[in-house]
């Protein structure tokens, strides 16, 4: 993984504005062309202002732009300009980027930002109706700037690292006095990106063409944009392959496949421009059950785990160990000063043995049932080799094979299992999608919440305290403290984190150049052809 | 199928009878009977999907990565999914009464547009598969059967074996190995070139192109389900008197076979094309996935994953209504094949 996420670089520096088409590059670049990329699963609907998902951002984010985005160097500005906040931290203003229209020709102001915030952000939007619980209104102080106002203090670091995915201004006139959920423009969006939405086929593709009015000078250098949905793993490398997709993003072929069309120099393969995109591979306690409620036994199965030998076999190599649940890509907010916990099996016998759990005639100390989450290769072979590990420190665990509505059920709303397994996705701050694993008092049937029955005051208090401290440092701090508490009593194991891998055909030229490609606008990419 | 013969008709059947012929009325009586069937399969199904852990919802937002606890509880509620079981089918069916298949939350679109859409690609793929397996089917079933035991018939007994043996996924995946990413000479999947913007005949000629390994996937099982029951089938009646009868008043081997021995052995086959044409709708959910084909069998497998309730019972209801048609069909065609049989 790359290491260039610097500390959050508030103040505008007008970095990379003009991106990597100012920098030297070797070959002259060569305009037009359609790039194909493979999507594996079809996208209910193409709003991100609705929807926050990666899925929906691979497609979208060529066709509406945030206010900000990120980059290697900090965060870039976009739709915005700068940002600022009050000393109180109750109200952020915004400078919004004069002279873009929207790809109908209508003029991008200040209207459109307000409206979506308070219509879309605030009241629909998942994780961001969280996120802006505390927004009162937005202001237009002119047409270009916005002022956005808290009821509680809302830290600008935290604002800003959420822009990326959940501050995509719509344009206000297609979609006020409208069903906003069910606008015929959710599945056909207007922007201000560098490509213009032309068809949605169900089932085949979605194609976007150059928008010639774009507001970068002299971007895209694309013509067209195609995204094809191919649910079959081995097709799509097969598509790969015969040239027919350039780029597959999101694991969208199997380990398999990755490992051979890594040897293959026609293509690229890794984990760049995923730095902001990092999920973990988890195991998740149901701490009902008076057995994974002792510490010592939690503590005992984490050294049961040979992480490395995890990594290996399963993520093959592209992975990492976790330190908690902040992965390295939160920056400041990160830290490894955490306790680990090594392999050793005779270690983790032991520590059964005197919490009590002593391995019977069959060698067995105790049975668990076990749901893991279908998101994928990682999350079943994960599961698999959780199974056999626990089996070599004497515990039985039958695995309860699921869909996603049966996970998600069985786990977040039913508590009908002793240990799972998924994902735990992290949303450029811990305050977005991750301190919601551990904060106690989330309402049954909320995925990717704390549903283990797990309380601790403390905890519940710093999650809060640092969710509204304006202090960078501060902040960091708690989030620092919060983590070493969770490694020291494992409320859930954040064992591994691994950002997602893409392969992609070396026609593609300034391909994974940003933190958050694959979500990121592409005005940049050409193709050598 | 073939229904027997009701006694005592009353004087109204009678009026019916001299004011339309036979057939429709035939046809009529089949129709009725078909409604309080589709109703039971739809009430069935949509039972049978509810019992299956959890809704469109939780597969929305395992799709999305997670969401909060307000903006699950609205979509429920936009949804018509928070109330109870009886009331959410007594809408749907009081809806569907009026041929209003309802809205797909996953495709945000109506359920009528989304079926319309996959409907040309599977029937295209399915007609061209089970045409092309029936005529070759029956053909090869017909010559290895005249020359039983001998080497011409083992060898296409083999290779009907094979074909059925053959998983239509391992098919698929080699045929795309040889033929797209080694030679290149055929397209990995789609129903066309995307961005290749091609009209009229270059339109027909890129379609055909996409189709011919989904097709020759499909129909080569479907082949040698024909081959298998074309051969037996035809061995059997060869062996029957009025056969004997018509060699020994000199008909030639090949009138035998045209006239004689092939109207009779092809009804159990025209049942297994029945049949196997009430599936048309369902498609083929391993060829339309990895090919990519966008049909009903790739739809409806993603309903289930999905839960896409209106999406999946439109399907089902479709196919209920195919199979009701197919039926009646198949019945009228025994009846040309074999003049014994009558339509009552």
């Amino acid at each position: 993984m790359k290491t260039g996420l610097k500390s959050f670089t508030l103040a505008l520096a007008g970095i990379a504005a003009v991106g990597a088409g100012g920098t030297a590059q070797a070959q002259e670049v060569k305009k037009g062309g359609t790039a194909i990329v493979h999507m594996i699963s079809e996208q209910r609907t193409l709003n991100p202002a609705l929807r926050a998902s990666t899925g929906v951002y691979n497609i979208t984010g060529k066709i509406v732009e945030p206010l900000i985005d990120r980059g290697y160097e900090g965060y870039e500005p976009v739709l915005a300009t700068e940002w600022s906040s009050s000393d109180d931290g109750l109200a952020i203003t915004v400078k919004l980027r004069e002279g873009v229209r929207w790809h109908d020709g209508e003029a991008f102001a200040c209207d459109d930002v307000a409206f979506t915030a308070m219509e879309m952000w605030k009241p629909l939007l998942n994780y961001s109706s969280a996120l802006q619980a505390n927004l009162e209104s937005v202001d237009c102080t002119d047409d270009h700037t916005a002022v956005f106002n808290y009821s509680k203090p809302m830290p600008l670091s935290l604002f800003v690292a959420a822009m990326p995915d959940l501050g995509h201004p719509m344009p206000k006139h297609l979609y006020e006095g409208t069903d906003i959920l069910k606008n015929e423009y959710n599945t056909a969006p207007v922007g201000t990106g560098p490509f213009k939405f032309v068809e949605y086929e169900r089932g085949q593709y979605v194609m976007a063409v150059k928008n010639e009015d774009y507001w970068r000078e002299g971007f895209p250098y694309l013509d067209r944009i195609v995204w094809r949905f191919i649910k079959d793993k081995s097709a799509a490398a097969a598509a790969l392959e015969a040239g027919e997709v350039h780029e597959s993003g999101f694991n969208g072929v199997s380990m398999a496949d990755v490992v051979r069309l890594s040897k293959d120099d026609r293509f690229d393969v890794g984990t760049e421009g995923y730095e902001n995109n990092v999920a973990h591979s988890t195991v998740e306690f149901n701490h009902r059950n008076p057995i994974l409620a002792d510490v010592k036994v939690r503590q005992a199965m984490h050294h049961g785990l040979n992480i490395d030998y995890g990594i290996e076999t399963v993520m093959r190599g592209f992975a990492a160990p976790g330190r908690g649940p902040v992965p390295k890509a939160g920056g400041v907010n990160y830290t490894d000063d955490v306790t680990v916990y090594d392999y050793d099996v005779e270690k983790a016998k032991a520590m059964l043995d005197e919490a009590g759990y002593p391995a019977g005639d069959d060698g067995i100390r105790f049975k668990l049932r076990h749901r893991p989450a279908p998101w994928g290769e990682y999350t079943q072979l994960w599961g698999e080799y959780f199974a056999q590990a626990m089996k070599e420190i004497g515990i039985d665990v039958e695995i309860q094979t699921n869909d996603a509505p049966g996970f998600l059920n069985g786990v977040y709303r039913d508590h009908d299992f002793d240990t799972a397994n998924g994902w735990h996705q992290f949303r450029s701050d811990p305050a977005v999608s991750t301190m919601v694993w551990l904060r106690s008092g989330q309402p049954a049937g909320t995925p990717w919440t704390n549903q283990f029955g797990w309380k601790n005051e403390e905890i519940d208090q710093l999650i809060d305290d640092a969710a509204s401290e304006l202090d960078v440092d501060k902040r960091a701090a708690m989030y620092h403290e919060i983590q070493r508490q969770n490694q020291e009593i494992l409320p859930v194991i954040f064992a591994i984190e691994h950002p997602f891998i893409s392969v992609t055909s070396k026609k593609l030229m300034n391909h994974h150049n940003t933190p958050r490609w694959n979500s990121s606008s592409w005005y940049d990419l050409w193709l050598d052809e | 199928m073939v229904l027997p013969v009701t006694g005592g008709a009353d004087n109204e059947s009678c009026l019916m009878r001299l004011l339309l012929p036979p057939i429709v009325i035939y046809a009529l009586r089949r129709l009725l009977q078909a409604v309080p069937v589709i109703i039971l399969i739809m009430i069935g199904t949509f039972l049978l999907l509810k019992l299956a852990p959890g809704d469109t919802v939780d597969a929305l937002v395992g799709d999305m990565g997670g969401a909060d606890a307000e903006f699950i509880a609205r979509l429920r509620q936009e949804y018509g999914l928070d109330q109870p079981i009886y009331v959410q089918l007594w809408v749907y069916m009081t809806k569907l009464a009026t041929f209003d298949f309802g809205w797909s939350f996953v495709y945000e679109q109506p359920v009528s547009t989304v079926l319309w859409d996959r409907l040309g690609t599977t029937l295209l793929l399915m007609a061209t598969s089970l045409s092309l397996a029936f005529s070759i089917g029956i053909a090869l079933g017909a010559i290895a059967a005249r020359r039983a035991y001998s080497l011409t018939d083992n060898v296409i007994s083999t290779l009907g074996l094979v074909f059925y043996a053959t998983p239509s996924f391992f098919l698929s995946l080699m045929m795309m190995l040889l033929f797209s990413v080694k030679l290149g000479w055929l397209p990995v999947g789609g129903i066309k070139t995307i961005a290749g913007f091609y009209t009229g005949w270059d339109h027909v000629w890129d379609v055909a192109l996409h189709l011919v390994m989904p097709t020759a996937a499909l129909s080569l099982i479907y082949l040698s389900f024909y081959l298998r029951l074309m051969r037996a089938s035809v061995m059997e009646v060869a062996e029957l008197d009025y056969v004997r009868t018509a060699r020994a008043k000199g008909a030639s081997e090949t009138r035998l076979m045209v006239h004689h021995i092939m109207r009779n052995a092809l009804l159990p086959v025209i049942t297994l094309l029945g049949l196997q044409f009430s599936t048309v709708l369902g498609g083929s959910v391993v060829v339309e996935t990895i090919f990519t084909l966008p049909g009903l069998g790739s739809l409806a497998y993603q309903s289930v994953v999905q839960r896409d309730m209106n999406t999946l019972m439109g399907i089902i209801f479709l196919c209920s209504i195919i199979v009701v048609v197919v039926n009646f069909l198949t019945d009228l065609l025994y009846a040309r094949l074999d003049s014994r049989i009558e339509l009552t």
